[in-house]
């Protein structure tokens, strides 16, 4: 038994009440859950609950997010694998950029209706939804920034200050109120917006602001002055230009000196508030912790911690400086929630935890299979083999597109994500596809295009069946029979061509004629097909009084064997009017070829039905039909052989 | 380069996509168009303005998103879809049923005005609606019960029925001229009906040869009433000309799937526009110095190939083809694939004036403003 990493949990079946025995069954993401104990009294229910996992699925704002990222995905797979790895990190970059600028629009909508909404339990969820994708950008962001864009060091310090900058926006939000007050210097937040541009590196901006309050005292002119030399000084690394690491290292060293020089000698003593962005800049840890509320998470405080202790920092380094943040930024009552450990395990680059704990903490695959698709591409994930399927991607691309198929809409995206699964996605495709209820023709028409663009002739095959019995079921032997066409189904041509024969002998017109005389080449896929085609044409030539032609068909749908047994005295009573023509169409050699025929049928019918009992009636019929035909191949034969022999004479 | 679309993802995959008729005798351009969705739990009918006039944010440039104005709810698949007239809409439902909704524009509201609950039926079924063609008040609808129904819109009953009109499904009608209909099936054939006929079968039949490719989509010349451009199965397009012979003009290859819509631009049918199961729309443009389209020129069954068509997508490959045979410096033909490539359905395009629309099973509606005709 495999081990558990977390405590299952527990989902209330609401209409079961307890003590009553459940019953389930596995679907491809959702499971049926059914009472299984039924009283003689009535008091169990018969009803049949559906439990879904990924409930996200059915947010219309959310489909936007895979129907667009869907496009993305599609895109990735079509990136050349023989290109040198060296020009693909640019593109992967760019991909993993998309995925998050698809992310934000979404959020940014579910932000609105979360607003706009009067319902107070819709806006929660719409809330919860929104803090759900925050973490999931903010957790790839930091996978972009580690893993795909791998940055060095020097510039792995700018991207992770990025990161803060961009999920840490509340910031600009209070700069905003603050500019447009009357009076920004003293509005009550002033303080707060200028520690925190310092905070997250934001240093012209902080400038920008400082100026405003110097303005108001001409008094501390001199320090403030001294306050903005020291930090438009503050070297920031140039990953572009001609500086190496260590010479940016050495210039920092000396600005970091300098800053603690003024520390030392008081420079800004008598300014609170200055003396404190003296302390940060000098990266004084306990000053920052004293500042948990601007900083408001561990990471913001890793990464400002690095900013002035560690800006040369290696990726490395980096868990060793992460892990003593979380320890040190979290009290020791205070347990680390999902998103830290994930972030943690980011840090200490196990990007194996960090998709197992998303796996986890999220109610959707979504993120998981899109990651974990991108990481692989990047050649990340290489050594890893599960022990059951195939690999970690093809794992959990298969469970996000399987949950998409449950879907009544987006089951069609599914299909893209089972192509580029190369080892299990066909299974799964033909296992699905097949169970696509289909409404309308044109939707079996979409379904069949998939299956046929793949070469699943299994699939077609069943498809084709299902309509070809839907059309029977309704009587369109018309339809039925392009069905069977469409699906090769010989059996079922031969089934259907059946049916227009008897509706044929019942009614003495052929239904359906634009479809039979347009049969063409199909009309080769079953024998009994070809008769009903070629028995159409002896009509056809005969309405034309094309005699010889149709006489010879006529003979030769029998002579051939292509004719059922069964028809044959339809067909031989077909002829009897071509025998009382004045002119003699039938040969000799083919009124003997007729009449061999006829002799033929009745032997076969003199074993076959000596016992069955038919009305006398029907008997009487048949005796004088078959008297009318002896007669007329008589009468035929004579002046056939007169004609001939006139002829040669 | 590609054309400028504006593009906006819907939460449902749309069937179609109809512009709002304009008056012709003022300069008009097209601003409210229609969708439809299909394979939802919920289908709607919804209304949308790309808002070209005056509004504010379109001037510098920077066009904006379709803004939706207002929906209904659809029972059933949204399977075609027609304006009879600028306040009022045709549907074609896959429960067989036939609705006209009435776009209220001051409340932006809608509300069903008329329906004809399972028109289209099985004896013990409904059959789905494929298609509906509307010449004010009078509506034509086929479905897959093959039957050809007319209707007036204002009069409770129906005008016409043609039972068994075909024996396998009718995917598409459109008027030839007033009296006179045209459909299109799914064994390859054409069929004109005369609707002055009382007689219950067609007064011609056109087929493909041979294959019996099942047609999708039908759309007539708008000033050369006998011209008639149609798209199945195979992707195929072909020209008809319904005077002479009973099989097509000339034969493009276009599409690697099914063609679902093939529209001539209502006023300037040199433009032909194509969209595909395949995820593309393709922009047709003859060239023709003579006044006859190139459509129309070259010999009798004359296949022009325009592999580039089908040159893969993302690129922007416009390919200048000629005729293969006839005068082939007279006439030339070109196409151009207009969005970026993308493997989902487009379902229905419509153009009118420099405007198209397009809806994809991608549930994302595209909106160009400025197409080159």
């Amino acid at each position: 038994m495999e081990e558990v990493d977390v405590e299952p949990a527990v989902t209330n079946i609401p209409a079961a009440s307890s003590g009553t025995h459940l019953g389930f069954a596995w679907g491809p993401g959702d499971i049926l859950v059914y009472e299984t104990l039924y009283k003689a009294s009535g008091t169990g229910s018969g009803d049949i609950h559906e439990v879904r996992k990924d409930e996200d699925i059915y947010s219309p704002i959310l489909r936007k997010l895979f129907n667009e990222s869907h496009h993305i995905f599609v895109g990735l797979q079509t990136i050349r694998e023989d290109l040198p790895s060296k020009n693909k990190k640019p593109q992967f970059v760019s991909i993993s950029k998309n995925y998050r600028s698809v992310i934000r629009a979404c959020m940014e909508e579910l932000q609105q209706v979360a607003v706009s909404t009067k319902v107070a339990e819709v806006a929660m969820q719409y809330g919860n939804q929104v803090s759900i994708l925050l973490a999931i950008e903010l957790i790839w962001n930091l996978c972009e920034v580690l893993f795909i864009d791998a940055a060095p060091a020097g510039s792995l310090l700018l991207h992770l200050l990025d990161w803060v900058r961009l999920h840490k926006a509340d910031v600009d939000e209070k700069a905003r109120e603050v500019l447009q007050s009357e009076s920004p210097a003293e509005h009550r937040d002033y303080w707060d917006v200028v520690v925190s541009y310092v905070l997250q590196g934001r240093l012209e901006e902080a400038r920008q602001m400082l100026v405003k309050q110097a303005t108001l005292q001409p008094a501390a002119r001199k320090m403030y002055k001294q306050m903005d030399t020291l930090l438009s000084k503050m070297p920031f690394y140039n990953p572009g230009g001609t500086q190496t690491l260590t010479e940016f290292d050495v210039k920092w060293r000396h600005w970091h000196e300098e800053v603690d020089r003024c520390l030392q000698d008081n420079s800004f003593a008598s300014n609170k508030h200055l003396e404190l962005i003296c302390k940060i800049l000098v990266g004084d840890e306990d000053t920052l912790l004293e500042h948990k509320d601007l900083l408001s998470t561990w990471y913001h405080f890793l990464v400002t911690r690095l900013l002035f202790c560690h800006p040369t920092v290696k990726p490395t380094e980096l868990h060793y400086y992460a892990q003593s943040c979380l320890t040190m930024f979290l009290d020791s009552r205070s347990v680390p929630e999902p998103l830290d450990s994930i972030l943690l395990a980011a840090f200490e680059f196990d990007i194996h935890q960090v998709i197992k704990d998303c796996s986890i903490a999220l109610n959707n695959w979504w993120f998981v299979a899109h990651l974990t698709d991108l990481l692989d591409h990047c050649k990340l994930l290489q050594s890893h083999n599960l022990h059951f399927g195939s690999n970690l991607r093809e794992f959990l691309l298969l469970e996000y597109a399987s949950g998409l198929f449950t879907h009544h809409s987006l089951w069609q995206l599914a299909v893209d994500y089972f192509d580029h699964c190369p080892e299990f996605g066909r299974v799964y495709l033909e296992l699905q596809i097949e169970r696509v209820p289909l409404d309308t023709e044109r939707k079996a028409l979409k379904v069949l295009r998939i299956c046929e663009q793949r070469q699943m002739s299994e699939q077609v095959r069943s498809i084709c069946k299902i309509m070809a019995m839907r059309a029977l079921r309704n009587n369109r032997l018309g339809s039925a029979l392009s069905w069977s066409i469409r699906a090769k189904d010989a059996a079922f041509a031969t089934l259907i061509s059946e049916r227009f024969l008897q509706d044929y002998c019942a009614r003495g017109t052929f239904s359906d004629l634009d479809l039979i005389d347009n049969l063409g080449p199909a009309m080769l896929l079953s024998d009994r097909l070809t008769f009903l085609g070629k028995y159409r044409e002896f009509h056809k030539l005969y309405g034309e009084k094309r005699f010889r032609e149709a006489s010879k068909l006529l003979l030769s749908l029998m002579t051939a064997k292509i004719a059922p047994r069964s028809f044959w005295m339809t067909l031989l009573t077909d002829a009897l009017p071509l025998l009382e023509q004045k002119e003699v169409i039938f040969s000799a050699d083919q009124t003997h070829e007729l009449m061999f025929c006829l002799e033929e049928l009745m032997s076969s019918l003199n074993t076959t039905t000596a016992g069955t009992d038919r009305p006398m009636q029907d008997e009487d019929i048949e005796v004088t039909k078959v008297e009318l035909l002896r007669l007329a191949l008589a009468r035929n034969l004579a002046m056939a052989i007169v004609k001939e022999g006139t002829v040669e004479a | 380069f590609f054309f400028r679309f504006a593009a906006v993802y819907v939460s449902q995959k749309i069937s179609k996509s109809r512009w709002r008729p304009v008056s012709h005798s003022s300069l008009q351009q097209a601003d409210i168009f229609a969708t439809g969705s299909w394979d939802n739990e919920d289908n709607k009918i919804s209304f949308w303005s790309i808002g070209s006039h005056g509004s504010s944010g379109v001037e510098d440039g920077f066009e904006g998103d379709p803004q939706l104005l207002c929906e209904h709810k659809h029972d059933g698949d949204v399977l075609d879809l027609q304006f009879l007239d600028q306040d009022r809409i045709v549907t074609a439902s896959s429960t067989g049923a036939v609705t006209i909704f009435r776009h209220h524009q001051n409340s932006q509201t809608i509300s069903v005005s008329q329906q004809w609950a399972r028109a289209h039926r099985y004896p013990s079924d409904n059959a789905p609606c494929t298609g509906v063609v509307c010449s004010s008040p009078e509506i034509v609808t086929v479905g897959e019960d093959g039957r050809i129904i007319v209707f007036r819109a204002d009069q409770e009953g129906v005008i016409r029925v043609i039972d068994n009109a075909d024996s396998s499904t009718i995917h598409a009608v459109t008027y030839l001229r007033t009296t006179e209909i045209l459909t299109v099936n799914s064994i390859g054939q054409l069929k004109l009906w005369d609707l002055r006929q009382q007689s219950n079968s067609p007064s011609q039949i056109l087929s493909l040869s041979g294959d019996r490719v099942p047609l999708h989509c039908v759309d007539r010349h708008p000033n050369q009433q006998h011209i008639v451009a149609t798209g199945g199965q195979d992707g195929m397009l072909c020209v008809w000309d319904v005077r002479q012979g009973s099989t097509p003009f000339s034969l493009m290859e276009a599409h690697s799937a099914e063609m679902w819509e093939v529209h001539f631009h209502p006023t300037n049918p040199d433009h032909l526009f194509t969209c595909s199961e395949d995820g593309s729309l393709l922009h047709w443009e003859t060239s023709s110095q003579s006044d006859i389209p190139s459509f129309l020129q070259g010999g009798r069954n004359s296949s022009m190939t325009s592999r580039s068509a089908m040159a893969p997508a993302g690129g922007n490959q416009s390919l200048i083809n000629a005729w293969l045979s006839g005068d082939s410096s007279k006439g030339r033909l070109e196409t151009t694939h207009m969005l970026p490539s993308q493997t989902l359905s487009v379902n229905s395009l419509d153009v009118l004036g420099q405007c198209l629309v397009c809806g994809t099973d991608g549930e994302a509606i595209f909106v160009n403003r400025q197409v080159p005709v």
